[in-house]
């Protein structure tokens, strides 16, 4: 197996195709964009290929696929912990829908 | 407790150290921690963000496919061709070729101020058409405030991103840096990239102006 120095050498194929499938992505977000769907699932489809750009970004140009796993596995948890309990907030936001309290809008 | 209790350590042979943590560098776990720490910062941002926007009913959608979203198209293709100069850059170093790897730095501080100035110019186009940080033409005053937070914030990390890089580059040109401080920098350029991915979708593209 190959250690994460011999990665950071060698042939590029590898880091151009993510290069395009980043690009790819963001074209397709631009596309989803100007449907006409639902807001909440334009929301999670926006969020989902973000997350998959910012993955393939993480793992291949940043190299952390090839790092340790405990790495990976620490800074994994400790991001996703934190980020996951911020989402608290969500609920409070939804006080004013249309413009009048959640209650009164149904 | 006297002072008679306290053992006094044995002092370690000169040149023994600890064992780098998770194999890699003291200095590049500081960055993955850095890289960490802002990415729960830009997560606040944009939550921040989204709050404003769900909880306020004329929230504004300014951005018109010609001139705003062809800018951030190519704005999203400088800054991701960037982070792959900047991958060239780093393993140009990793196999000891120094011209090519200050070379692809470079290219990757040009990217990154002409990103910049873009963004720049973005950002005239909306305070030409009256958004402030408070008031706007089209709606809810705080578009203003929670878009130049968001973006600002990324503008401050692309510029800075590319002040250190130039700083980097030229010291590993004259032998101050070496190439383990080319890569630790360039993990932060990847992050700028990453944080972008998710401003893009979120800030500009659920806010496009849709024909009625």
């Amino acid at each position: 197996m190959k250690t994460a120095e011999e990665h950071k050498t060698g042939g590029i194929t590898k880091y151009f195709v993510v290069y395009l499938a980043i690009l790819v992505i963001a074209g397709l977000q631009i596309v989803i964009a100007y449907q006409n769907i639902d807001p909440s699932q334009m929301i999670f489809r926006m969020f989902a290929l973000a997350a998959i750009q910012a993955g393939l970004a993480i793992m291949f140009f940043m190299h952390l696929w090839t790092e340790k796993r405990v790495l990976m596995l620490t800074l994994a948890f400790a991001t996703i912990f934190v980020i996951t309990t911020m989402n608290m907030i969500w609920t409070d936001s939804f006080r004013l829908l249309g413009g009048v309290p959640f209650a009164k809008y149904q | 407790m006297s002072h008679a209790n306290v053992s006094i350590a044995t002092p370690q042979p000169v040149g023994v150290m600890e064992s780098s943590p998770f194999s890699i560098p003291s200095k590049k776990l500081v960055m993955w921690l850095f890289i960490v720490s802002d990415a729960v910062t830009f997560t606040a941002v944009l939550f921040a963000y989204g709050y404003l926007r769900n909880a306020t009913p004329n929230w504004p959608h300014p951005f018109r496919f010609s001139p705003s979203i062809i800018n951030v198209m190519v704005m999203t293709f400088i800054l991701v061709t960037s982070s792959f100069t900047m991958l060239l850059g780093v393993r140009a170093a990793k196999e000891g070729n120094k011209s090519k790897a200050i070379l692809w730095t470079f290219v990757t501080v040009a990217a990154g101020l002409v990103f910049a100035l873009l963004h720049i110019r973005e950002w005239m186009g909306l305070i030409g058409e009256g958004v402030r940080l408070f008031q706007n033409p089209w709606g809810s005053g705080l578009f203003g405030a929670s878009f130049f937070s968001v973006t600002g914030l990324h503008l401050l990390h692309v510029i800075g991103g590319v002040a250190v890089l130039t700083v980097v580059a030229l010291g590993y040109k004259r032998g101050r840096y070496n190439s383990d401080d080319l890569e630790i920098w360039g993990l932060y350029w990847h992050f700028v990239d990453l944080v972008w991915m998710f401003v893009v979708p979120f800030v500009y593209l659920l806010n496009i102006t849709r024909a009625s």
